[in-house]
């Protein structure tokens, strides 16, 4: 049966550099020296270590563990010795360093217990299945590096199809088509479980029309499977129709949200490298340590190798023999969705899918690179090319001028920073990078807000414990004088008390503006002010400092 | 060590819980105009605007009695914001930031090799953000500290003692650089 495809609007055609590192097979890295685990490799709060410096680690051992619900633990990806857990560069496009467990291999490459053992997977209930990937520290490998377990879980039953992304629709990365090419059985596999996981039985594999041999591969792998519930479509080569959104309409038709997610029209999207990871996690108890990676480029030798997760890039560099004195830049990631590192000692983490290398003599030409850009000529070439039907013009307009309340109207969070505006634009703008620096902008905003409204608060805390301290010692000195004086009779003590009570009455009352706002009152909201009035009585009653309060006869009369 | 950190956690703990209890119980009803204005103000409690915080310079400004272009650390920006809130004319900033500036947040750090413990600081931090105990080593938290300044010398005794420090940027909170603008650069060019 053909599906009925429905094709989203803009989108770029572009040349696609796959054919260097796919026509020859996969290979293994060497072991570097150091393997370099940062704490942060998913969306989510980053993993907290459990392991000291000098501590031996083996192979697959958990290292860190997640740091919350919303986190992923992280497994040493060979054996050795815990050099350090400090700061060191990552692949960020910041170039700040972050905290980072520094392991110094010994090349025994020595497996914790259980490691790779095999297991019978169908003996597993869906929640051992959850909590078996979710300790596997597997995120989403497509690139996002959402924690996957929580794209498996579904309790309400709201997930009704599961897509399988094997589209890999950026230039030059071709981890997951050679995975395809591979291991298309094993892929099958773990859709099955992730079928189990999330209890469905619907499922799409989706791969561009330019990867006819690992269409056919896939196609075999599910007829030999014998899983009749999983239907494999081809859909049209175009830039960038790998995008979940993208990927999502195509084959369904259906719109996310705005600022939604799939989940909310009952469809998880999930990567083939994830896919196979999962079926590595539950059928062999391997963990997320090592993944496929594309290098191409500046390099003599452009393939995908199977590197150990923690791998500086500069020893893949080397190893597919670029020359690390020539480079001009090298990125991480694609050329339109990607980012230029500052250190290429920085190591690869779980959501990288290619390294791409450029030396002075060939650079890549990536979207967002011109130092040089004209005026906008309003031509509306960019509006036509965004696959999300955004207004890339207004939004650069609006970036531009620092006007961040105006862009985000525009939908600025549902740009997905594909490039194809940028791509386009016959001014060479760098729109892109306005859209990131507006997007990091307002984030930046919103955490000076928080963190304003604690000083506030803190403030109003301070100010409270200021005055009640006053309170406290004026107390106090009148209750000496008045012992002093001899006279600390019942009678004198409930008048000090009710003196005390009327001054912080007074203050209270003097010290604060009277409201504007409480004319006209309705019913309701007269009542709701009488309630607000009499908590904040019972609070001053409490306020009475307890050295003082033997003698509570005093209150009824207040 | 183990216990200083301990307690450390029992006081932030203890804190943490009186300042939600203080948020809601001592929440007092005012004036939305000022809680408006109060809302755009940078929190930092410096002082600079020559009111003793920033809720009762947006006090000042909602009687009419300040200007709107008193606090430096707020900025440009947050003149206009004022501005905009009020329909009162932006005029340009009383003074440079000293401190406070969103662009280069700092925060104090006490060198707790030279802190004769006199809790000089603890009362002057509008906002609680230094712990320690009488003839005891104090320290500043730094999560709390606004940067402030009110707790430098003169009012720590000893030089050198409290000194302002960078906030390390850290990569989750970084800010992309805002393209190069060429300022119309072809313009003119071919007219
Ligand atoms: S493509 Fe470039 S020049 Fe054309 S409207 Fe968009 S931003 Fe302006
Ligand atoms: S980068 Fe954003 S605005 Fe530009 S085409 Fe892609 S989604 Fe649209
Ligand atoms: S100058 Fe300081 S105290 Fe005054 S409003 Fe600004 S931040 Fe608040
Ligand atoms: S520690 Fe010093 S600089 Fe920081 S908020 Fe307190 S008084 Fe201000
Ligand atoms: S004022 Fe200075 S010396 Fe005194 S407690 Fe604070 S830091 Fe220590």
């Amino acid at each position: 049966m053909m599906r009925r495809l429905y094709n989203f609007a803009g989108g770029v055609r572009l040349k696609e550099h796959k054919r260097e590192s796919t026509s020859s097979p996969v290979g293994r890295t060497q072991l570097p020296q150091k393997i370099i685990l940062p704490l942060h490799q998913h969306i989510g709060v980053p993993a907290k270590p459990i392991v000291n410096a000098g501590e031996r680690v083996l192979k697959g051992q958990v290292v860190a563990e997640a740091g919350n619900n919303i986190s992923a633990p992280i497994h040493a990806s060979t054996s050795g010795t815990v050099l350090a857990i400090e700061d060191h560069p990552i692949a960020h496009p910041s170039g700040l360093p972050a905290r980072c467990i520094i392991i110094k291999t010994d090349g025994k490459d020595e497996a914790a217990g259980g490691y790779g053992a095999p297991c019978d997977t169908s003996a597993l209930t869906q929640e051992q299945l959850n909590a078996a990937i979710k300790q596997a520290g597997i995120v989403g490998l497509g690139g996002a590096g959402f924690p996957t377990y929580l794209k498996l879980a579904n309790e309400a039953k709201k997930i009704t199809t599961l897509i399988l992304n094997g589209v890999e629709c950026e230039p030059y990365i071709t981890c997951d088509q050679m995975l395809m090419r591979g291991h298309s059985a094993d892929i099958v596999r773990g859709l099955v479980i992730m079928q189990r996981a999330l209890g469905i039985k619907r499922a799409i594999i989706a791969i561009e029309n330019n990867k006819p041999k690992e269409l056919e591969l896939m196609q075999e792998a599910i007829y030999e499977a014998g899983t009749p519930d999983m239907e494999l479509v081809q859909v049209p080569t175009v830039y960038p129709a790998g995008g979940e959104k993208q990927l999502i309409q195509t084959l369904t038709g259906k719109e996310v949200p705005s600022q939604g997610l799939p989940m909310d029209i009952g469809i998880v999207c999930h990567n083939v490298g994830t896919t196979y990871a999962i079926y590595r996690a539950i059928a062999f108890n391997e963990p997320l340590i090592s993944r496929y990676i594309t290098i191409a480029g500046s390099v003599a030798k452009a393939q995908v190798l199977d590197v150990l997760i923690g791998t500086p890039v500069s020893h893949l560099i080397e190893q597919c023999g670029g020359n690390r004195k020539t480079l001009s830049r090298v990125i991480m990631g694609g050329p339109m969705m990607g980012f230029a590192l500052h250190d290429d000692e920085a190591p690869v983490v779980k959501t990288t899918n290619c390294i791409l290398v450029n030396s002075v003599i060939s650079d890549v030409p990536l979207p967002s690179r011109s130092n040089f850009s004209l005026p906008c000529i309003r031509c509306g070439a960019c509006a036509d090319a965004c696959p999300v039907g955004l207004l890339p013009q207004q939004l650069y307009w609006y970036a531009r001028a620092r006007d961040f309340d105006k862009v985000q109207d525009y939908n600025l969070f549902d740009c997905i920073e594909c490039g194809c505006c940028d791509y386009v634009c016959p001014s060479q703008i760098p729109l892109v990078q306005y859209y990131r620096y507006a997007k990091t902008a307002i984030w930046q905003q919103e955490n000076e807000k928080t963190l304003s409204d604690i000083s506030r608060q803190r403030h109003e805390f301070h100010k409270f414990r200021q005055e009640r301290e006053k309170q406290e010692r004026e107390l106090r000195h009148k209750q000496k004088r008045q012992a002093v004086d001899g006279a600390s009779t019942q009678d004198n003590k409930k008048a000090a008390i009710q003196a005390a009570m009327e001054r912080v009455r007074r203050k209270r009352e003097h010290s604060d503006v009277t409201p504007k706002n409480i004319d006209n009152l309705t019913e309701q909201q007269q009542k709701l002010i009488e309630e607000a009035d009499a908590r904040r009585k019972k609070k001053l009653e409490e306020l009475k400092p307890e050295k003082i309060t033997i003698n509570t006869s005093g209150r009824e009369s207040e | 060590m183990l216990t200083s950190m301990l307690i450390f956690a029992a006081a932030a703990l203890v804190f943490g819980a009186l300042l939600g209890f203080a948020a809601i119980k001592f929440h007092v009803e005012g004036d939305p105009v000022v809680d408006k204005i109060d809302a755009i103000l940078p929190q930092t409690q410096c002082g600079q605007c020559g009111y003793p915080g920033c809720k009762p310079y947006a006090r000042a400004i909602a009687s009419g009695e300040a200007d709107i272009n008193q606090c430096p650390p707020g900025g440009e920006q947050g003149v206009m914001a004022l501005a905009d809130l009020l329909g009162r004319e932006p005029g340009p900033l009383i003074a440079e930031p000293s401190t406070g500036n969103s662009d280069e947040p700092m925060v104090a750090l006490i060198d707790e090799e030279t802190c004769i413990g006199c809790t000089k600081c603890i009362q002057v931090c509008p906002v609680d953000a230094i712990v320690g105990a009488a003839r005891h080593k104090h320290t500043v938290i730094e999560a709390y500290c606004t940067g402030c300044k009110l707790c430098l010398p003169p009012v720590c005794p000893v030089e050198n003692c409290i000194v302002m420090d960078m906030v390390r940027p850290t990569a989750t909170l970084w800010k992309w650089p805002e393209p190069l603008q060429i300022p119309e650069l072809m313009r003119g060019a071919g007219s």
